[in-house]
């Protein structure tokens, strides 16, 4: 039998309050906030956070990687990839995107039980992120925050069993983006729900409970996606659910998470849920995936911190004109600064394993952990001179301390004024690197802090992600 | 290993105009700079046997010198960050020692200018290859990493951010008081203490006026054998010292640097008076050049070099102990602050300063009866660093 293993998730700590968007524009706001991803982060970033929360909840390791999303960077170029490198899985993990659709991660989820279940893998961890963007005065605008949420499907010591599922497809065009579009599109709201949204879920949710001969007084939650607020509330009622039933959307404090929102609010189940609880799960897009999920007495290991009530309890409220401009929505003058130069695609291939997942080396003779600081590879030791004769040693899971600092006025950085400095990591091994997600009036030596995959540059239409260091979460 | 001490002295120095020189070229500021040289030595480029030019950004190879036309001699560039000026003089000081030549040119310049952008072009961090870059470099600033120092030093020595920014004011405002006694120099304002500390902040702790300039300049030095000097000059100035001290980046890779002092600045100091047989830089130097690229950095320079015990800097600030008046002049001309920095002539308009102090021809600035001086540099930052110190003197021995 399949089970879900671990869960994690990611929320950026920035929210957007929405009735400062519908003031700037006259218009009806949907009240609340919203979760905006930072300037320096996207899908694939918040994808590294969540899958690394994901895996410090589990016992082992991943045979592999699928990463759902609608928001990949790259029309060519595989996000998974870059997601297992970040996080340092074994080259031997298979990797893939599963995208295009809402639903592509509870289809990456069905794909990785079938993996477990025919015993081809043990392990499988499915990492849904999205970062989808309204145009500006729309009602996206206000619907759409940014999450990620990751799963690992697997065999052993699940915190809920997978009963049964039960999916459907369906060629309804009611949400699209062309290759083109930077915005979703999206037809007539009383056509959505009356001829797409709503049969499809009754089909797929009536379906499943009838395979598994049971009916909504059988479920302790009801767990499942819409696109808004007064979608969820109404859809629960069509299903027969009580309101009592149902899992909180997040929807008023995060916003709709796209491909992430459902397994974000799953996660928010399971960090509630007794052992024995059956669970309804859906999640739709072109179709509903539904899932029947009955916890195990190993779900107690979901509320190890940080859980995500805590993630969303830490946010920093930012005002409308500078979320338009992390998001690019308005054009903004140049800086008169001189320009970085392009990142060259060799040196970062030859320097990937700094790169990527943060590694330098512990001397074997003098035991110094060493990390350089332009991320050339260290062939002689700084301090005693011993020349290639390292262990690898890696980083970016060490927590650290600020041991001095600069507010520097002069960084290039859509959050003003930067913040970098001199990071000491416990146990050894010192980086001078940016900072992100600090609140100024809390930095002082000494500050704990602990590293954070994120965008640094883009040139050439590729994104050069590396490390910075953040404020540890008190 | 032999001494230099004495061996080499300068005979002629020229200085461009420092500042935002919209007008001149590269070839310009070098044509102006080894003009006066020669003038000043009293011979022409045909006399020159081989020649150095430092430039951090504003030229590839010798061909750079080319404006100057000498004539088929050996050239060669050099680079060494901040440091490359005193890089081309050691170069062509080592060449007279070593029996190469007997005449040779120095020249530094720099045309920050021309790069149309605000503050140094160039890679974001030390070392970096401006050709290739990862991009994994943090994108901190020049001012950050001094920035950092600063952080540290008020940190350590347990002064309030605000007793810290008057102290490092006083540097830029004697600094400024020099410079406007300097024709040469790229500003020529006084400033306040209360200016200095209200000035936008640039890297916090550092403002504004705790930054130096970005300019455009270039500044020359003609050097031959001790023994021929006199047949040059009545007063030539005798090289007594020469040291480069460059680190492998220890400080940004080990947790035991503590971001208040630079081992390069210390052991660059050290070697170099072990050369000039000096026991006591504070009572013995007479007058000094060095770098305040920003204002933390001449206040730990006090410290490394040995002008002021570890942490007392302050008491010498605030006796006055650095200004023109004071027992040790430093920074006369202005320094790096208010005469500006063009990276490659740097360590050379140093000299110049230092060279004309001890001729007694800096006019106003005039300190009283030196006989040694000493120039210094830093090329990179905290951690980095590429130190490098030269002593002089007008008499032998």
């Amino acid at each position: 039998m399949a089970g879900i293993s671990a869960i994690g998730s990611y929320i950026p700590k920035y929210r957007l309050n929405l009735d400062e968007v519908a003031k700037f524009w006259r218009i009806r706001g949907l009240g609340g906030e919203k979760a905006v991803a930072g300037y320096d982060e996207d899908c694939i970033t918040m994808a590294v956070a969540a899958s690394l929360d994901c895996l410090s909840h589990l016992e082992g390791d991943v045979d592999g990687l699928y990463f759902a999303t609608t928001t990949n960077p790259y029309r060519e170029k595989q996000g998974a990839a870059i997601i297992a490198s970040a996080a340092d899985l074994k080259k031997e993990t298979r990797t893939a995107d599963f995208t295009n659709s809402l639903r592509s991660g509870s289809i990456a989820m069905r794909a990785a039980v079938d993996a477990v279940k025919s015993s081809s893998a043990k392990n499988l961890m499915v990492t849904i992120s999205d970062s989808r963007l309204g145009a500006p005065q729309g009602k996206f605008e206000q619907l759409l925050g940014d999450g990620a949420a990751a799963i690992v499907i697997g065999g052993d010591h699940p915190v809920a069993e997978i009963e049964e599922c039960y999916s459907v497809f369906n060629d309804f065009t009611d949400v699209w983006r062309t290759g083109k579009d930077d915005f979703p599109q999206s037809a007539e709201a009383r056509f959505i729900d009356v001829v797409g949204y709503g049969p499809t879920m009754q089909d797929a949710v009536g379906g499943l409970m009838k395979k598994c001969g049971a009916g909504p007084r059988d479920f302790s939650r009801l767990v499942f996606y819409a696109s808004g607020l007064r979608e969820h509330a109404e859809m629960a009622r069509k299903l027969g659910f009580e309101k009592s039933q149902v899992q909180d959307p997040l929807f008023a404090s995060i916003g709709n998470t796209g491909a992430a929102a459902s397994v974000l609010m799953l996660a928010a189940a399971f960090e509630e849920a007794m052992p024995g609880e059956r669970i309804l799960f859906a999640s739709y897009g072109d179709g509903c995936d539904a899932f029947a999920l009955r916890t195990t007495p190993e779900i107690t290991r979901a509320r190890t911190d940080p859980t995500l009530k805590t993630r969303l309890a830490k946010k920093t409220l930012i005002d409308y004109g500078k979320y338009l401009n992390w998001r690019n929505l308005v054009p903004v003058e140049a800086s008169s600064l001189p320009a970085r130069s392009e990142p060259s695609l060799i040196t970062r291939w030859r320097e990937r394993k700094s790169i990527a997942a943060l590694y330098g080396v512990r001397c074997r003779k003098c035991g110094t952990p060493q990390l350089h600081p332009i991320g050339q590879a260290i062939r002689i030791c700084a301090v005693c001179q011993s020349k290639d004769d390292f262990e690898d040693y890696k980083f970016s899971d060490k927590k650290g301390k600020l041991f001095s600092y600069a507010i520097d006025q002069l960084q290039p950085t859509k959050n003003p004024p930067g913040l970098n400095g001199v990071v000491d990591f416990d146990g050894g091994g010192r980086l001078i690197c940016e900072l992100t997600d600090y609140e100024l009036d809390k930095v002082g030596i000494g500050m704990p802090v602990e590293m954070t995959y994120r965008k640094m540059s883009q040139g050439q239409g590729i994104v050069n992600y590396f490390w910075k260091a953040k404020p540890v979460a008190e | 290993m032999e001494s230099l001490k004495d061996k080499v002295a300068i005979v002629g120095m020229g200085c461009s105009k420092f500042g935002e020189r919209w007008d001149a070229g590269v070839e310009d500021l070098l044509v102006e700079a080894a003009t006066e040289a020669f003038q000043d030595a009293g011979i022409g480029p045909k006399e020159i046997q081989a020649a150095w030019i430092g430039t951090v950004f504003s030229g590839l190879s010798a061909i750079t010198l080319s404006p100057v036309a000498l004539q088929y001699i050996p050239m060669t560039r050099v680079e060494n960050m901040c440091a490359t000026g005193t890089e081309a003089l050691r170069a062509a000081t080592y060449a007279i020692i070593a029996g190469a030549c007997d005449v040779a040119l120095a020249i530094g310049v720099e045309k920050l200018k021309d790069a149309g952008t605000t503050g140094v072009k160039g890679p974001a961090i030390v070392g970096d290859n401006p050709d290739g870059t990862s991009g994994i470099g943090p994108g901190y600033s020049a001012p950050a990493s001094f920035a950092y120092m600063a952080t540290r030093y008020f940190n350590d020595y347990k002064l309030r951010p605000e007793e810290g920014k008057r102290l490092l004011a006083e540097i830029a405002v004697k600094n400024h008081h020099n410079g406007s006694l300097n024709p040469k120099a790229h500003f020529k304002n006084e400033l306040t203490v209360e200016q200095v500390v209200k000035a936008p902040i640039v890297a916090w702790p550092l403002g504004l006026f705790d930054c130096c300039g970005v300019s455009d300049g270039a500044a020359c030095a003609i050097v031959t054998r001790a023994d021929m000097a006199r047949n040059f000059r009545p007063d030539p100035i005798y090289v007594k010292a020469l040291n480069i001290c460059v680190g492998a980046r220890q400080g940004a890779i080990r947790q035991d640097y503590d971001f208040v002092h630079i081992e390069e600045n210390v052991l660059a100091s050290r070697k170099a008076y072990e050369q000039a047989g000096i026991k006591n830089p504070r009572k013995e130097i007479s007058i000094a050049e060095v770098h305040d690229c920003f204002t933390i950095h001449e206040m730990i320079v006090y410290e490394d070099l040995g002008f002021s015990a570890r942490g007392r800097a302050q008491d010498d600030i605030n006796a006055g102990f650095f200004t023109l008046k004071g027992d040790l002049p430093v920074n006369t001309d202005g320094g790096l602050k208010c005469f500006g920095h063009p990276l490659g002539a740097s360590g050379l308009r140093m000299m110049y300063e230092i060279y004309k102090q001890l001729q007694q021809k800096a006019g106003p600035r005039q300190v009283k009866d030196p006989r040694l001086g000493l120039t210094h540099n830093l090329g990179g930052n905290a951690g980095t660093g590429i130190g490098s110190v030269s002593i002089v003197g007008n008499e032998k021995g």
